[in-house]
């Protein structure tokens, strides 16, 4: 469960980002966020991890205000999210397999579960065949695909998804869409901020529309 | 409990993979900080060696005790009871003023010289040895009895022990300063090393703190990495150590074989060792600890 009431946030340059934003995304919905380039979709989903705090307004996460947590509690409110990076933010000095580890290496699971894991959730993006090659040698949106596998490889409550087709062919977009709606039918509330009309037409979620900060109705 | 295990044994496999990453850099690092230590425990063991040698010297340091050239008998046997009753006293002997000029006649070849005399000038002495031969204690020994009645001039035959002990005391001082001089440069070492660390990793740390890694994860193999580099520092520092006495045994070896005790230089012993090893451990476990926590704040302000 989210609920965002009243949330502004202003960066410290001075730019108004997002304006009086109020929702609420319940347990096991699917939700898309849209709106142009520069409407405060990224910075939304980065008031959800706890990555930005609104200048005002509260952000609750499963009871939690995310906007007043200690420092000290925001790892472990981290862990709650699958977090799909729209500049993918993978580490180039490790191969594909402990990109994926990561956040089981993190969350202390032993090697062999960790291992399990990581191969589960590489097979689902189809990457199983890369788990030794670095992810300099993927493509695009082979790229886009293991930030995927590392967001959602330790069974987050929360899929958050910054333009996850954004550099995907139509076909894979297509399979990537599928996957999303995989796991938003086993429980997982996923929350995408995209353009992309496709796969909004595929998936027909719940939209929330952004325009220049506000919610535009 | 499991987790905890393999979560720490991952940082430590991390962190060797760290110093292999940069064997050059590591090993520099280490050899800077490995010769550093060994200027102090060097010199710390050179002083034990002269402390214990000394000792060795001085172990029978005796006091003259000279009476009064007109005491008479019954005052010379008066201080020999009152030696008997000391309880610092160890034993004592007494030399006569007779006995005295018997000796300087035959040992300094000036028979005639000392036949000529009118009368005989040397007093009559006792050689006292002491129980306690501290310096204090022989100088209190010293004080006490010359306080006796007829007693003219007592002699501390050890005052040089004495004063090489004030020398090692004050050598001990200056290696001690030396000592944390060294443990500020192993701090700056370390701190430094960690901080470049930091900076080039600095991709990662942002990325595994977005992915929900606790702070204290972040930094456990960098003070792992400083704790190591501490340590293994203190290593070549026990082996450049424990190779110069190797040496210097070596090339004593024949006069070792004549004076088998005196010479034989001691090497460190064994909670010498354990400290050598573990102090600058602790220490680059400091130097790693103040430069991630200092680091790890620039980035998370940026
Ligand atoms: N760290 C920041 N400091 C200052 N301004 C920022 C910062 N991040 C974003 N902004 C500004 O806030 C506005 C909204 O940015 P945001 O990234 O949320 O847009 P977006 O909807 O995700 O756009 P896009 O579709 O291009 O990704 C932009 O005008 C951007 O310039
Ligand atoms: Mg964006």
């Amino acid at each position: 469960m989210i609920t965002l009431s009243h949330v502004s946030k202003r960066y410290p340059g001075g730019y108004q980002a997002l304006i009086d934003i109020g929702f609420a995304i319940e347990t096991g919905e699917m939700v898309f966020i849209v709106g142009h380039s520069g409407a405060g979709k990224t910075t939304l989903l980065k008031l959800l991890a706890a990555i930005e705090r609104p200048t005002s307004g509260s952000v609750v996460v499963n009871g939690q205000n995310v906007g007043a947590l200690k420092p000290l509690a925001v790892p472990f409110l981290r862990r709650n999210f699958g977090l799909v990076f729209q500049d993918h933010k993978l580490l180039f000095d490790r191969n594909v397999f402990e990109n994926v580890a990561l956040p089981l290496q993190i969350m202390g699971y032993a090697r062999n579960e960790s291992a399990r894991r990581v191969r589960a959730a590489l097979d689902k993006v189809g990457l199983l065949k890369y788990e030794k090659s670095f992810p300099i040698t993927l493509s695009g949106g082979e790229q886009q695909r293991l930030c995927i596998a590392r967001a959602i490889v330790h069974r987050p409550a929360f899929l958050l998804a910054d333009e996850p087709t954004g550099s995907l062919d139509a076909e894979y977009a297509t399979e990537i869409g599928d996957l999303f709606r995989s796991f938003n039918q086993v429980g997982v509330t996923v929350v995408i901020a995209t353009h992309d009309q496709t796969l909004q037409a595929r998936l027909s979620p719940r939209v929330i529309a952004l325009k220049q900060g506000a919610l535009a109705l | 409990m499991t987790a905890w295990f393999s979560q720490h044994g991952r940082s430590v496999a991390q962190t060797l993979q760290r110093f292999a990453r940069t064997p050059l850099g590591s090993v520099l690092n280490i050899l800077v900080i490995g010769i550093a230590l060994s200027l102090p425990a060097g010199l710390y063991l050179v002083i034990d060696n002269l402390k214990s040698a000394s000792h060795q010297f001085a172990t029978d340091p005796q006091v003259s005790v000279f009476m009064a050239l007109d005491a008479d008998h019954t005052e010379v046997a008066r201080v020999a009871v009152r030696l008997k009753q000391n309880p610092r006293v160890q034993s004592f002997k007494l030399v006569s003023r007779d006995q005295a000029l018997q000796e300087l006649r035959q040992s300094s070849g000036l028979g005639d010289v000392v036949d000529s005399l009118p009368r005989n000038p040397l007093p009559d002495a006792y050689v006292v040895n002491s129980k306690d031969n501290s310096p204090q204690a022989l100088e209190a020994l010293r004080d006490e009895m010359a306080q006796w009645p007829r007693v003219a001039h007592v002699q501390l035959d050890a005052a040089w022990a004495r004063r090489l002990d004030a020398v090692l005391r004050l050598a001990q001082l200056i290696v001690a300063g030396l000592g944390v001089l060294l443990a500020v440069a192993l701090l700056a070492i370390t701190f430094n090393t960690i901080r470049l660390q930091v900076l080039t990793r600095r991709d990662e740390i942002e990325v595994i703190k977005l992915i929900g890694a606790t702070d204290a994860y972040i930094r456990r193999p960098f003070l792992y990495y400083g704790a190591l580099q501490g340590c293994a520092g203190g290593l070549v520092a026990w082996l450049i150590i424990s190779g110069g006495v190797w040496l210097v045994n070596h090339n004593l070896g024949e006069l070792s074989h004549v004076y088998a005790s005196l010479f034989a230089f001691k090497s460190l012993a064994l909670t010498d060792s354990i400290f050598l090893l573990l102090i600058p451990g602790l220490l680059g476990w400091i130097g790693a600890r103040l430069s991630v926590g200092r680091h790890l704040a620039l980035i998370a302000s940026k």
